[in-house]
């Protein structure tokens, strides 16, 4: 066979496995919403740093602070006089990065130990499960705040802490999945042919229990988001960085409710809530789109 | 030397309470490119028997005793990392539902290649262009081996679990009811296939089934296996005229004969005993339409009524007894 050729037909059905799944998706206006949300964000993430940057406002050589909202700063200033607008669109790009570089390791953490518990049973299970019981149960916030107090306040701790707290529930899925996966007929058939357990588990079960992943993914970004802003909010933050928590956090510590400066406390707010939003409504869409039963089928 | 002789290979389930005793005392012998048939009824041990061979069981059962050698070799006592170069190389399986046999996120091909790659140094493009190989000798297009197993019709995904059985050149198959799920007509392309796969590469061949035609049409001899025991076993046409365990015998006329007169066939009586706590004496006495006392307070003991034809019946040792 023509590995060139092979190549093009990979590609060819890839573009029709991704049509089809389109077809699908765009039925759905929750994911739809979901989906634009999400890519006006992004794209904010990705450009918005180079086309603005946080400017002070001055008025005849006098920084107005705390300053509502006019035409030249649509969001008003905070407490420095700088553009708050400015700092949004800045902030989105740490937000999202924090939260989707927790989620990866969030999901590798959940999915090996989900695949590696169910596959394996008995004692393996029984200890990996317990240690997954702590961390559903252990109050996540108080747990984060002590890692994040302890391991001190930069960027790559904040995504170590939120991606070490945030497995537990991913890995009870993939292993409830993994225990029906183990057992069909293909599975024994692998055995069967001789090969080894990492072979099964990451060639013919992974596979298999990918769209739990994925759908599972998107919920697991949503919370990683919130996590990064309540950790900045609560002020384990990253200060040389600009993000929406870490402007909350000084929005609330400067005094923003008794100066009744909405402009400032609600922006960051907003942008959390509609970036959460928008993965739910995608994880929604993807659950439905991968599992046909939730499928209409008259089209 | 032979093939394959295994020896009172007895395998048990542990449940909570107790053994379920699902093969014991099996005794078989296999020589190059022999097929035996093993047949019997549902539950009758004969998966486990054959499965037994390569350890391929749930983690509950366990080989209590017996031997097993493929040329001479032993490998009843063989550790889990030997026994994956024995599966495969040594003996393949066509599994009972090859629809359920393929992993249905892994293209034919690819799972075909997997099977070669594990056992013999190839690279990728070799290992492909083998497949395509073996993709024409079970007479499927080459070109479909970049599909899905959704793609393909029953026979053809059980062609492609033959064509990943032969890939390695085993000496040994194990068709687990490799036809029971096709159609009458697929069923005898599949049949005919195997047998001559078999023929060319001089395989040895277990078949399990209880389908008495295929074993009829296909194996050199026929093993009867009820509840865990072999009850007789001997050369297929020796077996199919003169039967000579009631078993047996209950079992063949519960076939229907299309060129003889036509009759409803007969079933046995009764239900296969619970191998929990099987029945004394000979197992089939609940059953048995010419039980004796005899039989239910003794186990009978084999009997060989004529080179390679052997039974397990009370009845065959008083025959032998009045010669």
């Amino acid at each position: 066979m023509n590995s060139a050729l092979a190549k093009r037909d990979n590609f060819a059905l890839l573009k029709k496995n991704m049509t089809s799944f389109w077809s699908i998706y765009r039925q759905n206006s929750m994911g739809l919403i979901g989906l634009v949300i999400l890519l006006v964000f992004a794209l904010m993430a990705l450009f918005g740093p180079y086309l603005v940057e946080i400017t002070v406002m001055a008025v005849d050589g006098v920084t107005q602070v705390i300053h509502p909202p006019t035409s030249g700063y649509w969001l008003g200033t905070d407490d420095l006089g700088k553009d708050i607008l400015a700092g949004v669109i800045i902030g989105s790009r740490v937000s999202l990065l924090v939260g989707l570089a927790a989620t990866a390791i969030s999901m590798i953490i959940g999915t090996v130990i989900g695949i590696v518990s169910g596959f394996y049973g008995r004692a393996v299970d029984a200890v990996l499960m317990r240690i997954t019981d702590v961390f559903l149960v252990i109050p996540w916030l108080p747990l984060m705040l002590v890692m994040a107090a302890l391991l001190g306040p930069s960027l790559g701790n904040i995504i170590f802490v939120i991606g070490i707290t945030s497995w537990a529930g991913t890995a009870r899925i993939i292993r409830s999945q993994t225990l029906s996966v183990k057992e069909r007929p293909y599975v024994e058939r692998a055995r069967a042919i001789g090969s080894g357990d990492t072979h099964i588990m990451f060639y013919h079960i992974l596979p298999n229990v990918f769209p739990l992943i994925f759908a599972n993914t998107v919920l697991v970004a949503a919370v990683a988001i919130l996590s990064e802003t309540t950790l900045s909010f609560l002020g384990m933050g990253d200060p040389t960085q600009v993000t929406w928590g870490m402007m909350l956090h000084f929005a609330f510590s400067m005094g923003a409710v008794s100066y009744g400066a909405w402009w400032w406390l609600l922006p960051p707010g907003i942008c959390v809530v509609l970036v959460v939003l928008s993965f739910t409504f995608i994880g929604y869409a993807l659950d439905e789109v991968l599992n046909p039963k939730l499928r209409r089928r008259d089209q | 030397m032979r093939l394959l002789e295994v020896d009172n290979l007895t395998t048990y389930y542990k449940l909570k309470d107790g053994y379920v005793r699902a093969c014991e005392n099996i005794s078989l012998h296999l020589e190059r490119g022999e097929a035996i048939g093993l047949v019997g009824e549902s539950a009758s041990g004969k998966t486990t028997a054959a499965l037994s061979l390569i350890k391929l069981l749930p983690d509950n059962a366990h080989v209590m005793a017996g031997s097993i050698k493929i040329e001479g070799r032993d490998i009843a006592g063989a550790t889990e990392e030997e026994l994956r170069h024995i599966r495969w190389k040594d003996i393949a399986i066509i599994f009972q539902g090859a629809m359920n046999a393929l992993n249905p996120v892994r293209r034919v091909g690819d799972q075909i290649v997997e099977a070669l790659r594990i056992h013999e140094k190839l690279s990728e493009k070799d290992a492909g262009r083998r497949t395509a190989e073996l993709f024409e000798q079970v007479e499927i297009d080459s070109d479909r081996v970049r599909e899905y197993p959704h793609e393909f019709s029953g026979g053809m995904r059980q062609r492609v679990m033959i064509a990943m059985a032969i890939a390695c050149n085993p000496k040994i198959i194990i068709g687990d009811e490799p036809t029971t799920a096709l159609d009458v007509m697929v069923q005898a392309q599949v049949l005919q296939l195997l047998e001559t796969l078999r023929r060319e590469r001089e395989m040895g061949m277990i078949l399990i089934t209880h389908d008495l035609s295929v074993v009829g049409e296909t194996c050199d001899r026929v093993a009867v296996m009820y509840a865990g025991q072999i009850v007789e076993d001997g050369p297929t046409e020796k077996v199919f005229e003169a039967p000579s365990h009631p078993y047996t015998r209950a079992l063949i006329t519960a076939f229907p004969n299309i060129e003889g007169e036509r009759y409803l066939a007969a079933s046995i009586p009764g239900d296969p005993p619970n191998l929990l706590s099987p029945p004394g004496g000979c197992r089939f006495h609940e059953r048995c339409s010419e039980v004796s006392e005899l039989c239910r307070n003794e186990a009978p003991e084999i009997t060989d009524l004529s080179p390679g034809h052997r039974a397990m019946c009370h009845l065959l040792q008083r025959k032998v007894k009045v010669k």
